[in-house]
């Protein structure tokens, strides 16, 4: 278990002084605000949480925080964090990737970390497009829209990550907005308190090469039965509950599975942003530990293999007797 | 007279192969005999032909050898491909009622056994293999009760298969008495208390003595081995051991894990080797120690799935984009696996870098019996400069990176307070902090990949410097590496008895590389010889990129089969005579010949119209 500090740190504890190169206006600066926010307000020790990063724009993430952190390769951040977090389950990890690191490149990792349920939160950084190498179309564009890199209007179908999340087994399934930071915080701040995997998907302009989803865009006033509204709806607002009271109910659990596919497809003129899904299920920590106890009493970082004098202290007795005829 | 004995076993996959060759090596270890065992399969669950050659000694066999004495023939296809190889003296088991031979070679007794008199009308299929292994030990002099010994141990939960097959065995054993005559080469019992044991369990033994506490990895033969010892040991020993969804995912989430302090592997072969490769450079840069087994088959891309090979030393010396430092190592016999791995974690340790263990499938999938005494010899574990409690340097700035002399930083492990840090695949100053895209900083990036690149000195002075084996003053030396030292071994002696003085130099380090010490080897060498498994020679490309020195002559195999001694002696012998440069062998016995049913383009004329 992560331990919570008594006295909360104040944000600035979560900040590192490092030079940060996001374009201006960039989504990126209210997630990572957001991000510092919600550790500061959970009281978790820095030493003990740690940031993992993809590689884009959004990997650079942990580069701007005052916590342990790792940048690893293009697409395999999952991977990475995962092995972490099983190693030593007393931290807390946060992966945090862009779309096309997370639903391209690493989609068979995405899909995977649905069937496993480890304690972690994922959150996508997702602006429809390539941002750290010049704009390319992401997997999550839609059929025929062109940004402003693309010679031609894209011919690929959008990829739905939260629906796709849905029926890998994502445990916790959420969306936000980068520049509503009350509510970013709030969806931070639960995901990383979920046990179990959460996936976070953030709605993040990218000033620079996403020209048709810009922060002005996603402000605009929409019509909605002839009334003007906000384009960001909350689940809230729409009376979903994706929270399941009982997992071993399976008419709630589809039920509530049915709701949360159509809310996570519904456009039309607005946008819900909030939690679609949640189930509480035994983590992929717990059912190793089912089966090795010895994982139950010492996380794998902490087991002993070596005496004083640095000598192996495993017992391979058995093994070699099934060997020895 | 050596007391040794080379024993074939053949038939279709499905027959039981294995679990006679199992039985026969199991009762030899009992009774303190040493075994090699070599395993031709075919990668077919049944049908295919499936041949197995045990060599059974009282002093350790370092290979297979070079034919056989004994033949257990399963179904009629074995009978006709081995009956020619088996030497004078030798003698083959079949069933009567079912198998015919063709003509003996001369001196070779053939042994017919009634398998339904003896065994029962109504018996298994699979109690052929009793009743002939029973038969076997018996006409090689040893006593019945090793045998039976193994089927009470195998069969521990079930004393009615105990029963039905040691009467089985036992009617084979008493029938060969009275039929047949003894091998004239007899072998003893002796006192040695032996395990029998393959590469991959060794390789899988030794992480965990060595305190591997995270085992993650995706099935691909040869490798599997490994991942079918840790998922049954995982509860015991207190490993986390997961199967996940491909190489990329097992590589970063060894990583991953080995970042936070514990000790992880993972093994595969060249296909998921190559899958993992981006990942090692990422262990390069960011300074954690990983062991990557590649458990090399014949390639390219699916290539031989069940065939050996020597061919992915290429792919490990270029793995992965840029330089960084690495260890590259090849055990040179299935015991020494045991050991490799545990140096492996070591090295990986001290130098906080990735360490490549090329095994290969010969050793990995290849029996051997192995002196309990070796199993429980203790190798110091030695995890490097980690900052603890005691060292730490609380209070000051804490630079993960710190740009020492010897290139190696004190490693904090994540959840110490007061050495926060970040580790960037980008390139870095010695904070860990990216330096790339903006801030690109030439100085900061040589400083960097100079302090990376000096721990190579350092692993340099820890590995052992090749050595020659066999006398200075040769005609010849042989030079090898990994797998082959066994076979290079005997086959050296063996022409140096026959007149022509051979040596032997052995590589198990291949990365880094000592130069100076090799060369001053190889310069007083007469005629080098190299001899690898491989058809470019990627050995002899290596050894001249590193010192520039090329050898005198080849030999080369790269036909799926291993180096047999007499491979490398006629070799050696038609370099010498007929001054070639370079000698690719062959395994041509019909033994290893399979016959294919042509393809959809081969079709005749009159056949499609039909
Ligand atoms: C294996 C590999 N392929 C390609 C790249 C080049 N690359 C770097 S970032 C990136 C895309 C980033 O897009 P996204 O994940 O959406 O992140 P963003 O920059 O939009 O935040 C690519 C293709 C790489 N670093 N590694
Ligand atoms: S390219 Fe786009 S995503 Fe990247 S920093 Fe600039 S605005 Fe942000
Ligand atoms: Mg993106």
């Amino acid at each position: 278990m992560v331990s919570k500090l008594q006295v909360p740190l104040t944000v600035a504890a979560y900040k590192s002084d490092v030079h940060n190169d996001w374009c201006p206006g960039c989504g990126d600066f209210g997630i990572l605000q957001a991000l510092q926010q919600a550790l500061a307000e959970l009281g978790l020790p820095p030493w003990e949480t740690m940031v993992f990063g993809g590689i884009g724009c959004s990997g650079k993430v942990f580069n701007y925080m005052a916590c342990y952190g790792v940048h690893t390769l293009h697409g395999r951040v999952l991977p990475f964090a995962m092995g972490a977090k099983l190693a030593n389950p007393d931290l807390e990890v946060i992966a945090v990737g862009g779309d096309g690191d997370g639903y391209g490149i690493g989609a068979g990792h995405f899909v995977h970390a649905g069937r496993r349920n480890v304690d972690m939160a994922y959150i996508v950084l997702n602006n429809e497009v390539y941002g750290l190498t010049k704009g390319q179309a992401s997997p999550t564009l839609d059929r025929g829209q062109q940004t402003k890199s693309l010679p031609l209007p894209n011919i690929n179908d959008g990829i739905k990550p939260l629906a796709l999340a849905l029926v890998t087994g994502y445990t916790w399934i959420g969306r936000s907005y980068a520049f509503d930071g009350k509510h970013l915080k709030e969806m931070i701040k639960q995901a990383i308190e979920h046990k179990g995997m959460a996936l976070l998907d953030i709605i993040q302009p990218c000033p620079t090469y996403n020209d048709l989803h810009t922060a002005e865009w996603f402000n605009k006033k929409v019509k909605e039965e002839e009334k003007s509204v906000s384009k960001l709806v909350t689940v809230e607002e729409l009376k979903h509950d994706g929270v399941i009271k009982d997992p071993t109910n399976r008419d709630e659990v589809f039920e509530k599975q049915r709701k949360a596919f159509d809310l996570i497809q519904y456009r039309g003129e607005r946008i819900p942003i909030g939690v679609f899904y949640q189930i509480k299920l035994p983590t992929y920590i717990e059912r190793m530990q089912s089966q090795v106890p010895m994982l139950k009493k010492y996380s794998p970082v902490r087991i002993p293999y070596a005496d004083a004098n640095h000598l192996p202290t495993t017992d391979l007795t058995d093994a070699f007797e099934e060997i020895t005829f | 007279m050596k007391n040794e004995l080379t024993i074939g076993i053949g038939g279709a996959a499905g027959d039981g192969v294995a679990s006679a060759g199992n039985t026969l090596a199991q009762s030899m270890a009992r009774l303190g005999l040493y075994v090699y065992a070599y395993n031709s399969y075919q990668s077919v669950i049944r049908g295919g032909h499936s041949y197995l050659r045990l060599r059974i000694s009282a002093q350790k066999p370092l290979n297979h050898g070079n034919q056989i004495n004994g033949l257990v023939a399963l179904n009629q296809d074995t009978l006709n491909r081995h009956l020619p190889e088996l030497l004078a003296g030798g003698i083959c088991i079949y069933n009567n009622d079912k198998l015919k031979p063709e003509k003996a070679p001369p001196g070779v007794q053939l042994c017919p056994l009634p398998i339904y008199e003896l065994a029962g009308s109504t018996a298994l299929p699979v109690m052929q293999n009793t009743v002939a292994i029973g038969a076997l030990i018996q006409l090689m002099g040893l006593e019945f009760q090793a045998l039976e010994s193994v089927f009470q141990n195998v069969f521990a939960k079930k004393p009615q298969v105990v029963a039905i097959n040691v009467s089985a065995a036992k009617a084979g054993f008493d029938y060969a008495l009275k039929h047949f005559k003894p091998f004239s080469e007899k072998l003893y019992k002796t006192n040695n208390r032996l395990a029998l044991v393959t590469g991959n369990e060794l390789l899988g033994m030794g992480a965990a003595v060595a305190g591997c506490k995270f085992y993650v990895a995706y099935p691909m033969s040869p490798a599997s081995g490994v991942l079918h010892w840790m998922a049954p040991h995982a509860k015991e020993l207190g490993i986390c051991v997961r199967q996940v969804e491909d190489e990329i995912s097992v590589i970063n989430m060894a990583i991953g894990a080995a970042h936070m302090g514990v000790r992880s592997i993972c093994a595969t072969s060249g296909g998921g080797f190559a899958l993992m490769t981006e990942a090692l450079g990422m262990a390069g840069i960011i300074e954690t120690p990983v062991v990557a087994i590649n458990v090399m088959r014949g390639g390219p891309s699916t290539g031989l799935p069940t065939k050996t090979e020597q061919a992915d030393l290429n792919q490990a010396i270029g793995a992965s984009q840029g330089d960084y430092p690495r260890i590259i190592m090849a055990p040179i016999s299935i015991s020494d696996c045991f050991v490799s791995v545990q140096e492996a974690f070591n090295f990986a340790e001290q130098f906080q870098c990735p360490v490549i263990i090329l095994s290969e499938l010969l050793l990995s999938e290849g029996n051997e019996t192995v002196n309990v005494e070796f199993l429980e010899q203790e190798i110091k574990i030695e995890r490097g400069e980690l900052i603890t409690p005691e060292n730490s340097t609380m209070g000051k700035t804490y630079l993960r990176y710190l740009d020492t002399p010897s290139g190696v930083s004190p490693r904090a492990i994540p959840g110490t307070p007061d050495h926060l840090y970040v580790s960037a695949t980008d390139e870095h100053d010695e904070d860990g902090v990216i330096i790339s895209d903006v801030y690109t900083d030439p100085v900061i990036r040589k400083k960097m990949a100079d302090k990376r690149a000096r721990k190579m000195q350092g692993i340099l002075q820890k590995i052992s410097k090749p050595s020659l084996e066999g006398s200075n003053e040769a005609e010849v030396t042989i030079i090898g590496w990994g797998s082959t030292w066994g076979v290079i071994k005997e086959a050296a002696e063996q022409l140096t008895q026959e007149g022509i003085k051979t040596n032997h130099l052995h590589f198990k380090y291949l990365v880094p590389f000592h130069v100076k010490e090799v060369l001053d080897i190889l310069k007083k060498s007469k005629k080098t010889v190299i001899v690898e498994m491989n058809q470019s020679g990627q050995f002899a490309r290596h050894l001249s990129a590193e010192t520039g020195f090329r050898a005198h002559a080849h030999i080369r195999k790269y036909d799926g089969e291993p180096y047999e001694p007499k491979h490398i002696i006629n070799g050696i012998k038609q370099i010498l005579s007929q001054g070639k440069e370079i000698v690719e062998v062959l395994s041509t016995e019909p033994g290893w010949r399979t016959p294919h049913p042509p393809g959809p383009g081969v079709f005749t004329q009159a056949a499609r119209i039909n």
